[in-house]
This record gives C-alpha cells, structure tokens and sequence, in this order.
C-alpha cells in the first residue's frame, strides 16, 4: 500500500512537471512571437522592456507583451518603430503618456493624485510600530510596578520552584504505588 | 478620552465604508483622455466615399461636433448607429466618421445598408490616427469645440442617456463659447 501511495506520487509530481515545463516554453514562444527585426540585441532588450511596463489600453491587468487585443498589436508595432528610428526611454514613455496617459504605464508615477497610493501603507506601518512599541512599554511598566525586592522575587521565585518539586515527587510517589 | 479610543476602530470603519460605497457604481473602465483640451492631431488621409480628397483636422473646425469612430467590424458601432443617424438629423449635430482599421469596401457596403447620417469619413486604414487620439477600440466619440480642441472622449456606445446626459449639455455650452 506505502510503495503505491509513493509510485502514485511520483506519478502526480512527474505530471506536474510536465504541465509545469509545458506553461514554460508556452510562455517563452509567446513572447519570442515577434515579427520584427531588430539591428542590435540591445534593441530587442528594450523592446522586451517596454512590452512588458506598458499597458492594454483596452485590458485592465494585461501589458503589451500579454494581450490580444487589436490594439495591443498595434502599440508593439508602434513600439517597435520608436525603437528602431532611435526614441530614447524618456521619449517613448512620453509618446505613450500623451496618447493614452498615466494608464499605460504599469507603475503610478508619484504625485499629487497617487500619494495615497504610495505612502498610506508606510505611514500603517509606522502607525503600528509606534502602537507596538508603546504597549510592550505598558506591559513592562506594569511589571515593574508590582514593585518586589530582588531578594523578594527570589524568595517567590524559590517557593514556586519547590511547590513543583513536591508535586513531582507527589507525581513519583502515585506512580510507585500504583506500581505495587 | 479611554473610552473614545474604544470607538476608534468603528469610526475608521465607517470612514473607510463611506469612502469605498461612495465610489461604488462608478465604471472602472472610464478613462479620461489624454489628449483633453489640445487640438485634434496632425493627420492627412481619405474620404472613404472619395479617396481623392484629403481630409485635415482643418476640415472638422470652425463648428463644434462629434468624431465617431467606428468599423464595420464593430458590432456595439451597429447598435449605436441608429442613434447617431437620431441625433444627427433631429438635432443637426455635426457628426464625423473615423472609419478605423477597416476594408474600404466593407466599410461603404455597411453605411449602404445601415445608412450614413455622417458629413465625411476619415479613413484611418492602419489605426495611426487611432494611436495618437489615444483610441482603444471602437467605439468611441470625441467631442470637440469649434477651433478643433478635443473636449471629451466617450467610450462606448453613444445612447439616450450619454447624449441627454453628457454630449448634449456640452456641445450646447460649446456653441456658446466663442
């Protein structure tokens, strides 16, 4: 039964493996389906680059590289001419950003209107490290107000020690007669 | 003071409920242009009727009016048309086509069989003058003032609602500015 549970196993992770390997090379021949010539490595680079920051503008959550959508196709053949007539990084986000605005590009810019956005879990996150740290300082003050002598806390310290001994021994004394 | 730290919580929820139920029901897909308040883009190209002639952005001034892109493809461009064809002979609206990404052909069978209540065509064959009006699809309508500013993109289908609630108001406003 073990050995079957383990070669069924075996089987599943094998399979796994497969579909894994298969969504692999699926999504590399995605994006090696570029019908477009580029002079220099570096060139293919950015265009890989900005296929993958820009946005649908017809899909919420898919980028250039990722959509079927007619106008998806034609932004990457746009792409690509802005590349090949030498637009720097600047002026091709430029290009877009007056055409489609702040909405094709993946990452909010910083400002006025995306503030919220970017700094809200920043200052949740300070606000509930200064909440943390002032309830340990509570906590520890109240501990210290109990307001013992070492010598005290000793002594209550021994007491506590020795009341578990005697129920260790009372524990060891039930078991030898329960024994007999 | 102890005790109002107790409603705390509930008054951040009831902050954050307002806040969030406020904005429900608004469209996530609304997306506002770009290209607001500049002049319609550069562009030269045909009349789908008579591709001799080349149309310039010159062509849409002097009147506030609407750009409707649209395609034969297009099926919310058909359920929209007989609305467009209402507004443009009911109420006079200068109505302009921007014939998108679409087979001259087909385009010309479609207005045939549907009818054509637009002044001209702009045939924008490879979808270029789509990218810099920043369209996405069709359909869309852009409304610009009579020195040729784009004042407002719609997307979507054009129907009674968008017209009495948005188009209408505004052209009107327009034809009063000078």
């Amino acid at each position: 039964m073990k050995q079957f549970i383990c070669a069924s196993l075996i089987a599943v992770s094998a399979m796994m493996a497969v579909v894994q390997a298969d969504k692999v090379s699926a999504q590399d021949s995605s994006s090696a389906i570029m019908p477009f010539d580029f002079r220099t490595d570096a060139e293919r680079l950015r265009y890989q680059h900005f296929s993958k920051v820009l946005r649908c503008p017809m899909c919420q959550n898919q980028n250039l590289n990722g959509s079927n959508a007619g106008i998806s196709t034609d932004l990457r053949r746009e792409l690509y001419r802005l590349i090949s007539e030498d637009y720097t990084d600047q002026q091709i986000i430029d290009f877009m950003k007056s055409r489609y605005g702040n909405f094709i590009l993946y990452e909010p810019p910083i400002n006025k209107a995306t503030s919220v956005l970017w700094f809200t879990p920043i200052l949740l996150l300070l606000l509930g490290l200064v909440i943390l740290v002032s309830m340990v300082r509570r906590q520890t003050a109240e501990i210290d107000e109990v307001g013992l002598s070492t010598d005290e806390l000793d002594a209550v310290r021994q007491e506590l020690l020795g009341v578990h001994h005697g129920a260790g021994s009372a524990q060891a004394e039930h078991d030898k007669l329960s024994r007999e | 003071m102890q005790r109002l730290k107790l409603f705390l919580p509930l008054l951040i929820f009831v902050l954050l409920a307002a806040l969030l139920f406020g904005r429900l029901g608004e469209n996530p897909e609304y997306l506002p242009s770009a290209l607001i308040d500049r002049t319609i883009p550069d562009f030269e190209l045909p009349e789908l009727h008579d591709s001799a002639k080349m149309l310039t952005p010159k062509d849409l001034r002097g009147e506030p009016g609407l750009l409707n892109v649209w395609a034969s493809w297009c099926f919310a461009c058909r359920v929209e048309h007989p609305f467009l064809t209402k507004i443009a002979s009911e109420y006079g609206v200068p109505l302009y086509g921007l014939n998108y990404k679409n087979d001259i052909v087909e385009a010309q069978k479609w207005l045939r069989e549907f009818g054509d209540p637009y002044r001209f065509h702009i045939v924008d064959r490879s979808g270029r003058l789509g990218i810099d009006l920043g369209v996405a699809g069709a359909p869309e309508t852009f409304v610009f003032d009579r020195k040729g500013r784009i004042r407002l993109r719609h997307i979507g289908i054009v129907d009674d609602k968008v017209w009495s609630g948005t188009l209408q108001p505004l052209l009107q406003r327009l034809r009063a500015e000078q």
